[in-house]
């Protein structure tokens, strides 16, 4: 694969440089050599033990090197009509940003939304900046090769001083009728003082094999609030890479949470650098699987600066030959004391035939900090289950339940009513078995509809 | 600022303090030349009379050795280790069976008693049976009559080999192949001597068994290889303990450490170990490089591992436990310390494979100075390890800004009955208790090394009497005055 990959670079590298300014050329041929010399990561690279991506890879996949999603309008393959939640949406088809009216968007207050590869044309300042400055290429192979095809997505800047209002969505639908092989890349960033909230989702209309590895960059100007929400529902023949490298300055606020309620394969990376004091960091997680499907979420958070703090929970339920795995690390630098650092992976398992691996790791060389991790696996409470039968709940109420309610400390985190709730009721038919793969994303389950409990849960 | 300055004075007091057990005793030695090949295996199993199995066993593991790579997966740094610059035989020349103690190289008995070693008649009341190692062959033992009249054996590794071969041959291997890794198999390969005990159906060991180990000669890699197997219903508490002489050039330690535990039998395992760290400029020290397991083959079955970990310039080290056997338990309680440039990568694996299997792990970790101290775990339970129970606690304390402690523990789970926690936190000395120490009038080495006791009393209560004593004295002399 690893061939296969500089060959088709080396054959389309005129398409893929083509209009692109020569920084971002240099940097893609780059990557390219990190990746000759790299590779992907195999079963014997760490962190990446568990969740194999080689056997994801033998297939034939094809590879779009032209935005052919340009004129299409996005009404034509789906409307989002979330309840209540407003959002300036944007579409990305096979990776491709869709330019709906303009390829870029000027709000009043300044804040700028459009397609990358746009972007490297109209703002090629901006984007030398922050391009490839958070995403090291030497830390995995995945991030190398998404460097060095990287062509579009999505790019936002937020001015200093703006707060901008409604959320942006990014719905990344995969509608082909080949094997798809996709490599977005988005780059986020947020002015001093100014705020952003962005909602991910990623989707399938097509039963067809896809492989996607999305990078994205975002960075935390000083004083900055960003939110990051990811959620993933995906076919059972998607594999779907997500890295998330993000650069926070002095004073700024993160929040991140990766939903995964479907998906064959799915690795959510997210790499958090600190490089300011008084910055905090809220990274969540939550995952509902079934059948074989795979989950892995990495984590790493980088202190390199004193006085901030940062919280991970990852939580998850694991039904069937489900895997999922965990691992987090936090990294406290010398002289960043008073660092205050947190890791939380909590399990359930279900069945036999699902496993879970966990890895909370703390690399520490500071003395003056509060560091503490923990994992656990185990099943539901059975005092809690006899109390709820007890109480005359049914042993399948009571479950679902139980399991209700130890995922909503991570639905719980979620800021914007709008998408809490619809997430909410996503988990709740999730936990019945009723969101299928046809049921998809945000966009049909939030219908106001009977309730998903057999009991009216505002009673308890 | 007061207070900076007098704790800088006191650490560097502490950093400047003298290897307490740094002396080296000047015994004839018939040593093999340095270097590594089949003719020093060869040499050495011809040199130790051993039978035909023995020598395959060696060469078989010699050239599995050849096709592996050092691992670099630890968080440890070293100057790699030049194989062939190592001597791999070295024996006390003098070496007649003694009849009565007077009988004993007179150096030898001295060196003993510098370290404190009970092998006279007046530590016989101490309850200690000892088979003391210098240098890799045995020379004393102790309570041997005592010990055959329940029919334990308790002997040196070569002597097991030629008066119970069929024992040899059955366990050694079988928990940890010399195929298992890297230095396993350099171990299987060269060892030298090591201790044999046997616990016979249904015996309560009625003695600590206890081994002294001591790198003496310079330049002589130390290969022990210690198998203990208890029967059926049996018990035994183990204690190792180790110093070593200063040395300028590094010194490599691998051993091997198998224990079987059958039905009901318990296994206890200590260890205190305190070879040369290094100075305080990080040059020198003792590298550790040791595999230790135990399998809990029975029903019922325990073993439990204790071990404080003060020495050593790298630790590389991992006290296992393999529950196969329903009901079956393992622990591993660890305090390890490090101090300048010591760096210790250190922690246990429970395997769990039995039904209603239990295991328990307590980890203190304390650094200082410019070291690096990490715990390393893996809690595994498979699809048949119905209700399986692991709880894990792993602590870190920093004392000083220049060190690290880390943790990487890894937890996999394979079966929807099982109940995995792991914990643990990372801090620095609570200023609130060394404050009421200091205005108690407790000056501030001895506050420290009191809270840093208090620290690690979990595991220091589970070491037997006489080596919790030693072990508490040990944990002061690295600590105290190390600065909250």
């Amino acid at each position: 694969m690893k061939e296969l990959l500089i060959d088709l670079y080396n054959k389309n590298s005129e398409l893929i440089n083509n209009g692109s300014p020569l920084f971002v050329k240099e940097l893609r041929e780059k990557a390219l050599e990190v990746f000759k010399q790299n590779g992907l990561p195999n079963t014997k690279t760490e962190n990446w033990r568990q969740s194999d991506i080689q056997s994801r890879l033998e297939h034939e996949f094809a590879f779009n090197f032209v935005n052919q999603s340009k004129s299409l309008d996005v009404v034509d393959i789906f409307t989002c009509d979330v309840y209540d939640l407003d959002t300036f949406s944007v579409t990305m088809l096979n990776g491709w940003f869709v330019y709906q009216n303009a390829p870029i968007t000027q709000l009043p207050d300044g804040t700028i939304i459009g397609s990358l590869s746009k972007a490297m044309e109209v703002y090629p300042e901006i984007i030398e900046k922050y391009l490839g400055k958070a995403a090291d290429i030497n830390k995995t192979g995945v991030t190398a090769l998404n460097t060095a095809f990287m062509q579009d997505g999505l790019f936002v800047h937020v001015p200093d001083n703006v707060e901008v209002e409604k959320p942006i969505q990014i719905i990344n639908i995969v509608d082909l009728k080949e094997n798809t092989f996709l490599q977005p890349r988005h780059l986020i960033v947020v002015g001093k003082n100014s705020k952003l909230t962005v909602v991910h989702c990623d989707h399938s209309l097509v039963h067809n094999i896809s492989f996607s590895n999305t990078v994205a960059e975002i960075f935390l100007e000083e004083n900055s609030k960003y939110e990051h929400y990811k959620v993933q529902n995906m076919g059972k023949n998607s594999s779907l890479l997500t890295n998330l490298f993000i650069k926070q300055k002095e004073g700024s606020s993160l929040v991140t949470n990766a939903l995964t309620l479907n998906g064959a394969f799915t690795k959510n990376y997210v790499d958090v650098g600190i490089n300011g004091k008084n910055c905090n960091s809220e990274l969540y997680g939550l995952y509902l699987v079934d059948s074989a499907q795979h989950v892995d979420n990495q984590v790493f958070v980088d202190h390199a600066e004193a006085e901030s703090t940062s919280n991970q929970l990852y939580k998850g339920i694991l039904d069937d030959e489900s895997r999922a795995v965990f691992s987090g690390k936090v990294m406290v630098r010398k002289d960043s004391q008073k660092t205050q650092a947190y890791q939380n992976n909590k399990n359930i398992l279900l069945t036999d035939d699902a496993k879970v691996f966990t890895q909370p790791h703390l690399e520490i060389y500071a003395d003056d900090v509060k560091c503490s991790h923990g994992a656990t696996v185990g099943q539901l409470d059975p005092n809690a289950m006899f109390y709820l039968h007890s109480r005359g709940l049914c042993e399948k109420t009571a479950r679902q339940l139980l399991m209700y309610a130890f995922a909503s400390e991570v639905v719980n985190a979620i800021s914007i009513p709008a998408l809490k709730e619809s997430i909410d009721n996503m988990v709740q038919k999730r936990l019945r078995g009723e969101l299928s793969i046809c049921d998809q994303c945000l966009l049909h389950c939030n219908d106001r509809e009977s309730p998903v409990f057999d009991i009216d849960l505002n009673k308890i | 600022m007061a207070e900076a300055e007098e704790n800088n004075k006191t650490l560097n007091e502490l950093a400047d303090k003298e290897y307490k057990y740094g002396f080296y005793t000047d015994i004839e030695l018939d040593t093999a030349p340095k270097g590594l090949s089949e003719d020093i295996i060869r040499f050495i199993s011809a040199k130790k009379n051993e039978p035909d199995f023995m020598l395959e066993f060696r060469l078989k593991a010699y050239r599995h050795w050849l096709t592996l790579k050092e691992p670099e997966w630890a968080h440890v740094n070293y100057q790699k280790i030049d194989y062939q610059d190592v001597i791999y035989y070295a024996a006390p020349k003098k070496q007649p069976k003694y009849e009565s103690i007077d009988e004993v190289d007179p150096e030898l008995l001295e060196t003993f008693a510098k370290l404190g070693i009970p092998l006279d008649e007046q530590k016989v009341l101490a309850g200690v049976a000892v088979d003391a190692v210098i240098d890799s062959v045995s020379v004393k033992t102790t309570f041997q009559s005592t010990l055959a009249e329940k029919g334990i054996i308790f002997c040196s590794f070569s002597e097991a080999v030629q008066n119970h071969p069929e024992l040899i041959k059955e366990y050694m291997g079988s928990v940890v192949p010399y195929t298992d890794n890297y230095f396993a198999a350099l171990n299987s390969a060269v060892f030298t001597d090591g201790s044999f005990c046997y616990i016979p159906k249904g015996v309560r060991c009625p003695l600590e068994l206890s081994t002294y180990f001591r790198i003496n000669a310079a330049n002589t890699g130390q290969f022990e290889r210690t198998l203990i197997v208890a029967e059926e219903g049996s018990y035994v508490s183990y204690m190792e303990g180790c110093t070593a002489p200063i040395r300028d050039e590094n010194q490599l330690h691998a051993a091997i450490v198998e224990i079987i535990s059958h039905k009901d039998a318990e296994v206890k395992y200590s260890t205190v170990q305190n070879w040369w760290p290094g100075n305080k400029d990080g040059k020198g020290g003792v590298y550790n490089f040791v595999t230790k397991r135990g399998i809990c083959k029975g029903e019922n079955s325990k073993i439990s591992w204790t071990q404080v970990e003060t020495g050593s310039a790298v630790t590389w080290k991992y006290p296992s436990v393999v529950l196969m056997g329903d009901n079956s338990s393992g622990e591993f309680y660890s305090v390890a310390v490090t101090n300048n440039y010591q760096q210790a990568d250190t922690g246990t694996k429970m395997i769990h494979l039995g039904k209603n299997t239990k295991s328990t792990i307590i980890s203190k970790g304390i650094s200082a100075g410019f070291s690096n101290n990490s715990y390393r775990g893996l809690v595994k339970t498979t699809k048949n390890a119905i209700n399986a129970r692991n709880f894990s606690q792993c602590d870190s304390l920093l004392l000083g800004d220049k060190c690290g402690a880390h943790t990487f523990p890894y937890i996999e789970v394979g079966n929807k009955s099982s109940i995995v926690e792991h914990e643990a936190t990372t801090s620095k000395i609570s200023e609130d208790q060394l404050f009421y120490c200091l205005q108690r009038g407790i000056d501030m080495g001895s506050a420290i090394g009191l809270i840093v006791n208090g620290y690690a009393k979990d595991v220091l209560s589970k070491l037997p009497m006489e080596f919790a004593v030693e072990a508490q004295k040990l944990l002061s002399i690295s600590l105290e005055g190390s600065v909250g």
